[in-house]
């Protein structure tokens, strides 16, 4: 019987197309435009969905088997790191700020790229992006997830991370990182995926994640490292996706260059912005360091932005427009950002502190251009200033980037004396920017950013009233427990106190 | 040429997998970094699933990968018995 | 050095993030609760979406279901993304090992030719039903409102891939690719399937969220997976020699056995909620799944001919005797 004969074999794309492409159809009893309203509007051509090229070709069946996997792992890990005192393994606990900025920032931007994806994996109307981004929306959650059990652990012994839920909507500095996510949710299909599938997973998590779990691995942090590692085989997929968003978009038609450059423009100026903490994290916060910002930056910045750059000149796109505003920062963020954080801690639910001696040796080393000239300097004032018993304390509020939403400490691309300042009336307001790139992409698109939230007038509303102390209760901020100088911080006594115990008979 | 990258976990899994990337990619450097080995090639860097199967003695399904998985950069190209990254310029 | 932290004995500081102290006291809290409540952005959400900008990011008022609070909508099965895939992980070894046990004593030749064209002409078109299902399931996920209730619909739309592919290698098994175009051809064309089809259009034109979740899980499923895989697969076809088929169909019955506890949840808060909840709960259910059995009907019939009104009678009895046990008089 005919039956018998065998059948073809089908080779991984062909049975990837087989299971997933040739599920859809082409609708009839409604018209695609009301099947999938949100496609249009951004005025991205798209005329064959079917040369989309799946990125990585998982079977759910097989999803299921290698994140099965992946998660058994990683709560052995998480479990035995709880049951063990894992947290006395750090090198100190003054790393744990760049954990609690972490968690109070960033994860909720991993929840946020699980509902942005979800919404995109259902508007496009095509099977091959929707299963992709699909994929990409519950990897997103198992993300935030996964951050943050293992932070619970932190949470039970150290200050900081009690209140992260409650932060992330209202202090001051999360809105930062939450901005820049609600600009991505709040735009079209395409942009969120040029802004999060391209811009920020494609070009810039490798300098988070990686240089991070990193700086995890160094200092004793196998609960972080695990997330962190763990996450990151999910973004392979997810930068694998970013890359092929890209080249579908741009091989469909000419019109659309001119529409994805000006995001991938804005998306890079927005997320280098965001990733700038980071800097921060990799100079200061790690008392053990694995490489400065400046070397990351070589690494995952110059040497693979600038490969993926040269690839995609064959489309016309340039690097972005802030790519060499960018380059010049890379060796003042870090010391700008830190001396901002330490000024105003009695704000923040983290600790900041005064490099040591040692550290700032290190820093000179690594940034031999710029910290002996710019920063030490402020540092050692700083330094006199602690020791007189009069730490430096900044109350006058932060006049914050109208864009970014970081305060405006930067200084000019070619000036590192002059901080960098820029003003634009619209409809009878003035807004302010930290850079050319914050004002760029405000007077591109002003009806939408004059909407954000900004934090610091939220000060003089109700139920603030301008209180610095009815801030702090409705920010969730324990005054003195969970802000301040490191050096006074419970943290501190209780890590060293727990240490004690671990490593003498007393 | 531009270069590309694939970083993977550092453990007893992925010993096999990196010689494997080693013997098909002669001119790959490898780099051991705590908990995390990257690799980077000039242009573009294999990895076949023959090879690794010889390394490890047993069949090996190339989507295992994902399980140790850290990042890589450059394009993906996907079968059965390969997985080839490579910038184009 | 070399210490042993495990013999330090400390005290922690507290047990739980705050938020989870208000909502379950003060003590630690499980991994469910930590990796759902209160992550969605809750307040001073920054910009309107340029796509609706009559709505915010996030808006409970996308649906005509008013909850106080949404996380009220609690998933029994605990499920957060880690629990999830373990138990779909071991289920896809199970059906793993049932699709090699049926290709390796090639049980799928041994299939009478009527059988195997029956459960081609039944089982195959569902494939395109559950991709639409699977759509449905992430619209509700992208626009729901609170975690506990949107967080189940991304692994529900993700298993109903799953089925969908499931589907495919069953098809690709007991036929070939050209069992899978001609599946396609009916799904498209074949009056028979054009009220399904019609029904699952229908309900991805459907942009409230509530709504779409008792047309889709409810209604539909509800009658559905009775239907096909108990009903037809497990019984009718198993009599006839094709247990072989209810041997790769086994994940979907397991999986309906499993789903319809946390929509059943679902459904019941929200129907206790208020009068208002239960009065549009009860009306949709109403108008969706009398439109769900017309529309499996005329698919029943090819597999059952004569036998398929009574087979939907009993189906919707059932149906009817569920939603009264959620809350709802049908």
């Amino acid at each position: 019987m005919d039956m018998k004969v065998a059948k073809k074999k089908l080779g991984l794309k062909e049975k990837y197309r087989t299971m997933t492409r040739d599920l859809g159809w082409e609708p009839s009893y409604h018209s695609k435009d009301e099947l999938f309203p949100y496609v249009g509007y951004e005025g991205i051509k798209i005329h064959d969905w079917d040369k989309w090229e799946d990125p990585f070709r998982l079977t759910m069946d097989a999803y299921w088997k290698y994140q099965a996997e992946k998660e058994r792992k990683f709560y052995a890990i998480i479990d035995a790191h709880a049951q063990n005192n894992g947290h006395l393994n750090l090198t100190d606990a003054r790393y744990l700020s760049a954990l609690k900025i972490f968690l109070q920032a960033i994860s909720p931007g991993e929840y946020a790229a699980h509902r942005g994806f979800a919404r995109v994996g259902r508007e496009f109307p095509g099977v091959g992006p929707q299963v992709a981004c699909q994929m990409q929306a519950i990897d997103e959650i198992r993300h935030a997830q996964t951050q943050v059990h293992a932070m619970s652990n932190y949470n039970r012994y150290y200050n900081g991370f009690h209140a992260f839920a409650d932060q992330r909507d209202r202090i001051w500095y999360t809105s930062v990182a939450r901005s820049f996510f609600d600009d991505s949710m709040s735009a079209g299909p395409f942009e969120f995926m040029i802004a999060i599938g391209f811009s920020f997973e494609y070009v810039l998590t490798n300098l988070l994640f990686v240089p991070f779990m990193s700086g995890a691995a160094y200092n004793g942090d196998m609960a972080t490292v695990t997330f962190g590692f763990s996450a990151q085989s999910d973004e392979a997929r997810h930068m694998t996706l970013g890359l092929e968003v890209i080249k579908f978009i741009l091989e469909q038609d000419p019109d659309n260059l001119p529409i994805v450059q000006n995001w991938i423009d804005k998306w890079f100026w927005r997320g280098f912005r965001v990733l700038g903490l980071v800097s921060t994290m990799m100079d200061y916060m790690l008392p053990k360091r694995v490489m400065s910002w400046r070397e990351a930056w070589e690494i995952y910045g110059v040497e693979n932005g600038g490969a993926l750059f040269k690839d995609l000149a064959r489309y016309g796109i340039t690097p972005p427009k802030g790519w060499d505003d960018a380059g010049k920062a890379i060796d003042h963020m870090s010391h700008q950002f830190m001396l901002g954080l330490y000024q105003w801690s009695f704000g923040t639910a983290f600790h900041a502190w005064i490099p040591s001696d040692d550290d700032m040796r290190w820093l000179s080393a690594k940034y031999p251009d710029t910290f002996d000239t710019y920063y030490r300097p402020r540092w050692e004032h700083i330094k006199k200033m602690a020791a007189a018993g009069t730490p430096f304390k900044n109350y006058g509020l932060a006049k914050l980037c109208q864009t970014c939403q970081l305060p405006c400490v930067f200084t000019e691309p070619d000036d590192p004396t002059l901080t960098c300042h820029r003003e634009t009336d619209y409809k009878e307001h003035k807004y302010h920017f930290c850079s050319d790139g914050c004002q760029h992409v405000f007077e591109n698109e002003p009806e939408k950013y004059i909407q954000a939230w900004l934090p610091m007038p939220q000060l003089f509303q109700d139920p603030v009233n301008g209180d610095l102390g009815e801030w702090m209760k409705w920010v969730s901020l324990l005054d003195g427990k969970d802000n301040g100088d490191y050096a006074d911080s419970e943290d501190k006594k209780n890590f060293e106190v727990w240490r004690g115990l671990a490593t003498t008979n007393q | 040429m531009s270069t590309v990258f694939i970083a993977l976990q550092a453990n007893e899994e992925t010993r096999p997998i990196i010689e494997a990337i080693e013997i098909d990619n002669p001119a790959a450097v490898v780099n051991r970094q705590p908990a995390m080995v990257k690799i980077d090639a000039e242009g573009s860097l294999v990895i076949r699933k023959a090879t690794i199967e010889e390394q490890l003695g047993r069949s090996f399904d190339l989507q295992e990968l994902h399980i140790n998985l850290i990042t890589l950069t450059g394009h993906v190209e996907e079968d059965d018995d390969s997985l080839t990254l490579s910038w184009n310029s | 050095m070399q210490i042993d932290l495990r013999t330090v004995a400390i005290e922690p500081q507290r047990q739980a993030f705050d938020h989870l102290v208000r909502r379950f006291g003060n003590k630690p809290a499980s991994r469910y609760q930590e990796g759902s409540y209160d992550i969605q952005a809750a307040e001073n959400l920054h910009y309107r979406p340029t796509w609706d900008p009559d709505h915010q990011l996030y808006d409970a008022s996308l649906t005509r279901i008013v909850m106080a609070d949404w996380y009220a909508l609690k998933d029994p099965r605990q499920f957060y993304y880690s629990t999830y895939t373990l138990t779909r992980a071991r289920q896809q070894e199970n059906a793993e090992a049932n699709f090699s046990f049926v290709e390796s004593r090639g049980l799928a030749d041994m299939l009478p030719e009527a059988l195997r064209a029956t459960t081609l002409a039944v089982l195959l078109p569902l494939r395109h039903a559950a991709w639409g299902a699977n759509q449905n399931n992430t619209f509700v996920c992208g626009y729901g409102y609170g975690v506990v209730f949107t967080q189940p619909c991304m692994y529900h739309a993700m298993d109903n891939l799953g089925i969908a592919q499931y589907l495919s290698r069953l098809g690709l098994l007991l036929g070939d690719t050209e069992a899978l175009d001609a599946a396609k051809r009916d799904w498209m064309d074949s009056p028979a399937w054009q009220p399904l089809r019609r029904y699952v259009e229908d309900c991805m034109a459907c942009r409230d969220p509530f709504e779409l979740f008792v047309a889709q899980n409810l209604a539909l499923d509800g009658l559905l997976y009775p239907l096909i895989y108990e009903r037809i697969v497990d019984q009718h076809l198993s009599v006839q020699g094709g247990s072989a088929v209810a041997m790769l169909t086994q994940f979907m019955s397991d999986w309906f056995d499993e789903t319809r506890k946390w929509i059943d949840a679902v459904i019941k808060v929200a129907a206790a909620e208020s009068d208002a909840n239960r009065a549009l709960l009860e009306g949709w259910t109403r108008h969706w799944s009398a439109r769900a059995a017309s529309a499996l009907l005329p698919v029943a019939e090819l597999a059952l001919g004569a036998q398929a009104d009574e087979a939907m009678a009993e189906q919707l009895a059932a149906f009817k005797a569920r939603a009264a046990k959620a809350g709802l008089t049908l």
